[in-house]
């Protein structure tokens, strides 16, 4: 990216930030439905970009992605309400602890073809779930209640962020593209020197610590967490948003992120219908675009290029 | 002594109920190296098919099973047909994230066409305690029931696979699929007989079940069909003694935590157990070593 487009970006951001930022809490334009959802939207990006780091560019299908939401979670929450440490280290410290449990789970069964991953993190999102229901330090099956509510579009803004700009560099970096090398070919990978075990832990651990941030947000705004939060629909959820935006797409999986929300607020009514329309999308779309929607495509800036009239010379390419 | 033989007697039947199921995981797994998450919807749909034709149309349970069988294998190949056939060509990752949406498409559809209540399961045979050694171990008819008809399905499947022309076709495929071709098998219809197998067994399991739990709902196969994998990889995926030995395994070890732990703790008990053998011994208890082909 040029130093132009890096200002532009920065300050359609910031803008964003600023709109959003007025309309809520100097405005009172959008009202507390339309805030859940907001805050819903930052998590969910979250959830998709980081599950997308380990599903569309790694190219191992991961089914434990709310296990590791509620270790950042509970940790947090743990972290803020029983020892007093501040909002932003008790998610860093969440995020953390899940990224450590990423490598526990992933170092064995990283080692092992796709289809025993599904199963493993789909059990050790089970295991996860029963082991916090067994312990009633934080509550057992009724959770923590009443932790602080301090999460705020703000927040939620400034971490969605990072975590997107973080996973684009790493996937543009030397190991990223290792961890591509995988999903494309990983016998050929290995046959590169590329020691596949330890990239494909890299990626699932740092999908987990995302995870976990996301966590973290979602127990400091909804300031009560229970294992149920977290079960086996919730990764489903981010699996329909990475499919939908495309394995291997980071606009694509913040823009499912983004329509997914959208669709999960306007769908509120149809209850079980609505997770009939997405399973049945997830069908269609992995019968007619196995690769995603938006492929391993990026949308970018230049689409403004082609459609506004040229002003000036060829400096921006 | 005695709660420790009442509850492997326990484990024995649920186990059996597990290795049904696992054995339909592990034929499909075997022939087409897919997990077919939708298995455990198979057997739910089993279950109401089961439920309807006591309930609805008064067939004893036999009658019921049969038809329960019949339709799952219709319901089993429909799927095969319509959602995995066309993305046998293309990778591992979509025919898998195609299969969990399929299983969350027939749960969700379950949950519309059924409604979201537990359904009590008609008993079907009357629950009659049997005990044994001087009243020391208790057996139920139903227990009996379930275990008798386990093993009858076992049997007829070794029948099938080991000792007639379409099961011969079967092993065939599943070792080489172009040369099965080459030899004049029709590999799609093997493929297919193959769910029609693996779905009847979910079916009976699924009947099975709903004896044992005496409720059904919609959501009633996700978990034993999870669990059945377990079993399977336990036993070894596509060996199909292992699905049995590792679907008792599994009941068994699910019992003695119920009975000599908690019951909160038979779920990630058996995924723990998962992660074990994966860790010691990935190819599974009766598994074989096999290198990647490149």
């Amino acid at each position: 990216m040029t130093k132009k487009q890096i200002l532009v970006l920065s300050s359609t951001l910031f803008f964003v930030w600023f709109v959003v930022y007025m309309a809520t809490d100097v405005w009172g334009l959008i009202n507390s439905f339309q805030q859940v959802n907001i805050i819903w939207a930052g998590i969910n990006v979250i959830l998709a970009v980081s599950l997308n780091l380990v599903v569309g560019f790694t190219g191992q299908l991961a089914l434990g992605h709310a296990g590791f939401m509620a270790v950042g979670a509970y940790t947090s929450a743990v972290l803020t309400m029983h020892f007093g440490i501040p909002y932003v280290l008790a998610i860093l410290a969440g995020a953390v602890m899940a990224f450590f449990m990423g490598i526990v789970i992933g170092l064995p069964t990283l080692r092992l073809r796709g289809d025993y991953l599904a199963i493993a993190t789909l059990g050790f999102g089970e295991i996860i779930r029963g082991v916090l229901v067994n312990i009633d330090y934080v509550g057992g099956a009724a959770g923590i209640n009443g932790i602080a509510k301090i999460t705020n579009w703000t927040w939620t803004y400034i971490f969605t962020i990072i975590t997107v700009v973080l996973i684009n560099n790493f996937i543009h970096s030397l190991h990223g593209k290792a961890c591509i090398t995988i999903r494309d070919d990983e016998v050929a990978s290995e046959l590169m020197g590329i020691n596949t075990t330890y990239y494909k832990t890299l990626a699932f651990s740092m999908g987990a610590f995302f995870a976990g941030i996301a966590g973290g947000l979602y127990a400091h705004y909804f300031f009560m967490i229970q294992p149920a939060t977290f079960a086996l629909q919730k990764s489903f959820d981010a699996l329909v948003m990475v499919v939908l935006g495309g394995l291997g797409s980071i606009t694509g999986a913040v823009l499912a992120g983004l329509g997914v929300t959208f669709m999960n607020a306007a769908l509120i009514e149809l209850g079980a219908f609505r997770m009939v329309i997405y399973s049945v999308l997830l069908i269609l779309v992995m019968m007619f675009r196995p690769q995603g929607l938006m492929g391993n495509k990026e949308f970018s800036a230049r689409v403004f290029d082609r459609i506004l009239p040229k002003r000036g010379g060829k400096d921006d390419v | 002594m005695e709660t420790l033989i009442a509850q492997i007697l326990n484990g024995l039947s649920l186990g059996s109920i597990y290795a049904l199921i696992a054995l339909g995981y592990t034929m499909v797994y075997g022939i087409i190296q897919l997990i077919n998450f939708a298995h455990g919807e198979i057997l739910m749909i089993g279950a109401y098919v089961g439920y309807f034709s006591v309930a609805v149309l008064g067939l004893n349970i036999y009658m019921a099973l049969l038809l329960s069988m019949f339709v799952s294998s219709l319901v089993g190949v429909l799927i095969e047909r319509i959602a995995y056939k066309p993305l046998r060509k293309s990778g591992r990752l979509s025919v898998l994230i195609t299969a969990i949406g399929m299983s969350l498409l027939l749960q969700n559809g379950g949950l519309i066409v059924f409604g979201t209540d537990f359904v009590p399961f008609p008993q079907v045979i009357e629950r009659i305690p049997y005990r044994l050694f001087g009243g020391r171990f208790v057996v139920t008819s139903h227990q009996i029931l379930i275990f008798a008809v386990s093993i009858l399905m076992m049997l007829l499947l070794q029948y099938i696979v080991g000792y007639t022309k379409i099961g011969m076709a079967m092993r065939a495929v599943s070792y080489d699929k172009e040369a099965a071709s080459l030899m004049g098998i029709n590999v799609d219809n093997v493929i297919s007989f193959t769910f029609v197998i693996g779905s009847s067994l979910g079916a009976v399991a699924g009947v099975l079940l709903g004896l044992y739990y005496q409720t059904i709902h919609p959501l009633m196969g996700f978990m034993p069909g999870l669990k059945a994998f377990v079993a399977a990889v336990l036993g070894g995926i596509g060996v199909i003694p292992g699905a049995m030995l590792g679907g008792f395994l599994l009941g068994i070890i699910e019992a003695l935590v119920s009975g000599y732990w908690s019951t909160t703790y038979k779920d990630p008990v058996v995924f723990v157990v998962l992660i074990v053998i994966l860790i010691v011994k990935p190819t599974g208890l009766l598994g074989k070593n096999t290198s990647e082909k490149v």
